[in-house]
């Protein structure tokens, strides 16, 4: 006779406040099978575990549920504290009275009447559980990072240190990402490029580290472990192995009417371009779109013009399959397009601008090397204005509701190196809140109002009109002093919010890793598990997880770097038991089973089987490949004899549940 | 009101507010991550939903549905990823399928079909989790009980 031992758990007062641990207990020992049962503090708190293992002993239990917090969050635990004292670890129930009780139900009697049939339904399950013990599965030692901003560099930069191969896919020309377009950064002011040139050489020149630039990720198949991608390399038109990187042909190109990509439309570029002067690699790339030879068939001027003859105009794109054992997510962010934020007149004068093309301008190779002009008149400015939270913080539905964490700072430090370079210059900067937590976060911001001079106004801009002079009318509201303000400036900076980079829920739905509303990948767990993905093998590093700050994200990158090289460092991955097979006898051979499974797991054999009238017969049937099987159970509904089952999820536990249920 | 019909049998005692048994199917991946998202965010919903886990809503056979029915459950609602988000690339669009299929023979069997709903919510979508089964519960509680199936079910 099987004997259950059911553990209730307090979760401290996060159960027991709104359940009744005692009424639960008194409820489930007069249930068949349970040969007992207890309520604790913190069944996962080591003292917890002990009562487990001492029930176990004390009453030769051989079936375990512990109605406690989400199995999301502890099955793991009370399946390793089983095993620890020789149950096997899937004869273990989580009823999730937390999460589904006593947090969603203020009600005492109705969360605790409920606690006791979801504990019910848990031990109903149970009786049907099956020992199952995990397969193996193979470990390839290679990782792949996706963007090849700072996050991906950097994670790569920590795998290939540890001795592991990694690529890294960038889908623009070159790697660097968004700090290569910056021009200082904050606290230090240090320049941007001194810091992450070295490291895109490293990156480039280190022995592990392949870079697929000008490349996107195609399709990706398999699992932890063993992820089979397919890699598209664009064609650059330019044999990028003989290439010097000289820079002739861009110089000579006679098309130069394309905004430059890298430049945020500041200024042109040629129809063969390097995205800008210190990119890696220094490899032109042509833009076929607005190549002469591509559209009209005359020019090939390039081609004249190159010394190392490395001008391929029949290059084609390339497919790379590769396989890879992780793969972390670092595709970085854009920002917020400005088209439904009319009042700030973006779209109306080229003088109000976002804060990133900011950077370009006083960046000292952007289109005005490093001098702050406006791009209307060619002439510097007399005073700017900075507007905060541009899109951020927006419950009207156009913006986004989140923080994009990042702008409080860069305005204190953009206003800092206007009033440094231009003491002349006069700053403001409108604001809804300053947030600057961080360590020298706050003092930064300090410097720029005490030692700098720039004006904080806390209120917002509702209007940015053009005026006759040729400069900006900005209206606005001053809330401490409650005043409607009409200022001039001849430059607007518009602290504009950041979004996941285009493409990104693209991306994870090749990877099958899940996205919040926004589009920033969701964690495995917001605190304890914050650079993994809930799909196993996928990491993620950098603003494509959330907003952060370049710190941050060179931490993150750091922590999902070790997170993959902690799984490389394995050999074989136990996978996971729960997963379809095929009862033989009763199989017909249909293989409706087959057609149904995303991973290829099913396939027919030719076997003898003991039919049901006890027969042996040489038939054809379904046999699941159990290292590709993932255990959606898609097969079993599909099984017109249920003879496919799911372990871990069988017909018979699913119905016990519903029966317990209903 | 056809909530009153349950307790006819007893005409002494109040009519006892009707309670909807109402089982919810929901993937491991997406929305059971949303219903653990309701309850962190302490987004309060009826007790009436009991939770049955899976690991994607394919795994629900339209047989589990009818079993619930046939035992008298008053409502059934199966949620999965959102399409084209499910973890295992296609589940919910067999799911999506196959349900359309059931929906379509569930009045043919007895069984209302505002008795069913499908529902996608993600794993970030814990406010919505819990406004979906709140509305759910409010219109099986509309509908009243399943009296078809539940008088002919083999339980006393």
């Amino acid at each position: 006779m099987q004997k259950i031992g059911v553990f209730v758990c307090w979760c401290g007062s996060n159960i027991a406040t709104t359940v009744d641990v005692a009424q639960v207990v008194a409820a489930v020992k007069t249930i068949p099978n349970v040969a007992f049962a207890a309520d604790y503090k913190y069944m996962c708190s080591e003292g917890g575990q002990e009562l487990i293992h001492k029930a176990v002993q004390d009453y030769q239990l051989d079936r375990i549920v512990v109605c406690s917090c989400s199995p999301r969050m502890h099955e793991a635990t009370f399946r390793n504290c089983a095993e620890q004292v020789g149950i096997n670890p899937y004869l273990v129930e989580i009823a999730n009275i937390r999460e589904q009780c006593s947090w969603i139900i203020k009600d005492r009697a109705q969360a605790t009447a409920k606690a006791i049939q979801l504990a019910k339904a848990a031990i109903a399950k149970v009786r049907f559980n099956t020992p199952l013990t995990p397969g193996e599965s193979k470990v390839v030692k290679r990782a792949l990072v996706i963007g090849g901003g700072i996050a991906g560099i950097q994670a790569a930069l920590d795998i290939a240190e540890a001795g592991y191969k990694v690529d890294i896919v960038e889908r623009q020309p070159a790697i660097g990402g968004r700090m290569a377009q910056l021009d200082k950064t904050f606290p230090t002011l240090d320049c941007s490029a001194c810091i992450l040139t070295p490291k895109m050489m490293d990156a480039a020149n280190h022995p592990n580290i392949k870079l697929y630039t000008y490349s996107e990720v195609e399709a990706v198949s398999g699992f932890v472990g063993n992820f089979e991608v397919k890699i598209r390399q664009k064609a650059r038109s330019v044999d990028a192995k003989r290439c010097t990187g000289c820079g002739i042909c861009t110089e000579k190109c006679p098309s130069r009417k394309t905004s430059s990509e890298f430049e945020l439309g500041l200024k042109t570029r040629g129809a063969i371009y390097i995205p800008f002067s210190q990119a890696l690699p220094k490899v032109p790339v042509i833009d076929r779109e607005h190549c002469l030879k591509f559209q009209t068939g005359k020019c090939g001027i390039c081609s004249k013009v190159c010394p190392a003859e490395c001008i391929d105009y029949t290059q084609q794109d390339e497919i790379i399959t590769e396989h890879y054992g992780a793969i972390v997510a670092a595709t970085g962010f854009d920002l917020l397009p400005l088209d439904k934020f009319g009042e700030y007149g973006y779209q109306d004068s080229p003088d109000v601008i976002t804060s990133l093309e900011f950077e370009r301008l006083t960046n000292a190779t952007g289109p005005t090397e490093g001098h702050l002009v406006c791009p209307s008149t060619g002439k510097e400015p007399k005073s700017v204005i900075i507007v905060s939270c541009v899109g951020s913080r927006d419950t009207s539905g156009r913006g986004k509701t989140y923080c994009s964490k990042i702008c409080c700072m860069y305005n204190a430090k953009q206003a800092m190196y206007i009033r440094e370079k231009y003491p002349q210059i006069d700053v403001t900067v409108f604001y809804i809140d300053v947030r600057t937590p961080g360590k020298a976060f706050d003092e930064f911001y300090r410097r720029a109002v005490e030692e700098f001079n720039v004006h904080y106004i806390k209120g917002q801009v509702g209007k940015v009109l053009k005026d006759a002079r040729g400069g900006l009318t900005v209206f606005a509201s001053d809330l401490l002093s409650d005043k409607h303000l009409m200022l001039h400036a001849d430059m607007v900076i518009l602290a504009t919010a950041v979004k996941p980079a285009a493409g990104a829920r693209k991306l994870a739905t090749m990877l099958t890793a899940s996205m919040d509303n926004d589009d920033f990948f969701t964690e495995a767990h917001p605190k304890l598990r914050p650079v993994e993905s809930p799909t196993a093998g996928i990491f993620l590093a950098g603003m494509c997880q959330g907003p952060k700050d370049i710190p941050e994200t060179v931490s993150q990158a750091g922590a999902a770097a070790v997170k993959v090289v902690g799984l490389l460092a394995k050999d074989k991955l136990r996978t996971n038991p729960c997963v379809a097979h095929c009862q033989e006898n009763i199989c017909s051979g249909c293989l409706a089973c087959e057609k149904v499974c995303p991973y290829g797991a099913i396939t027919a054999e030719t076997k003898t089987v003991i039919n049901l009238a006890g027969v042996k017969e040489q038939r054809t049937v379904a046999v699941v490949n159990q290292t590709l099987c993932q255990g959606c159970g898609a097969c079993t509904v599909a099984c017109p004899a249920a003879a496919m089952d799911l372990k871990g999820f069988s017909n018979q536990e699913i119905l016990a549940e519903v029966d317990a249920l209903c | 009101m056809l909530g009153e019909k349950v307790t006819v049998a007893d005409k002494t005692a109040a009519p006892a507010p009707f309670e909807p048994k109402i089982v919810a199917f929901c993937c491991n991946w997406c929305s059971y991550a949303g219903a653990d998202g309701a309850g962190t965010a302490r987004k309060q919903y009826p007790a009436n939903v009991k939770i049955i886990r899976v690991p994607c809503s394919c795994r629900v056979n339209p047989l589990f549905i009818l079993r619930a029915f046939q035992r008298g459950a008053d409502g059934v609602i199966l949620c999965g990823c959102h399409p084209g988000d499910c973890h295992y690339m296609t589940g919910n669009y067999y799911t999506r399928r196959r349900l359309t299929l059931l929906m379509s023979m569930l009045n043919f069997m007895g069984v209302a079909t505002e008795r069913l709903r499908v529902e996608w919510v993600s794993a970030s979508e814990g406010a919505r989790f819990a406004e979906i089964m709140t509305s759910f519960v409010e219109q099986i509680t509309a509908l009243g009980a399943n009296v078809k199936l539940r008088d002919l079910r083999c339980k006393k």
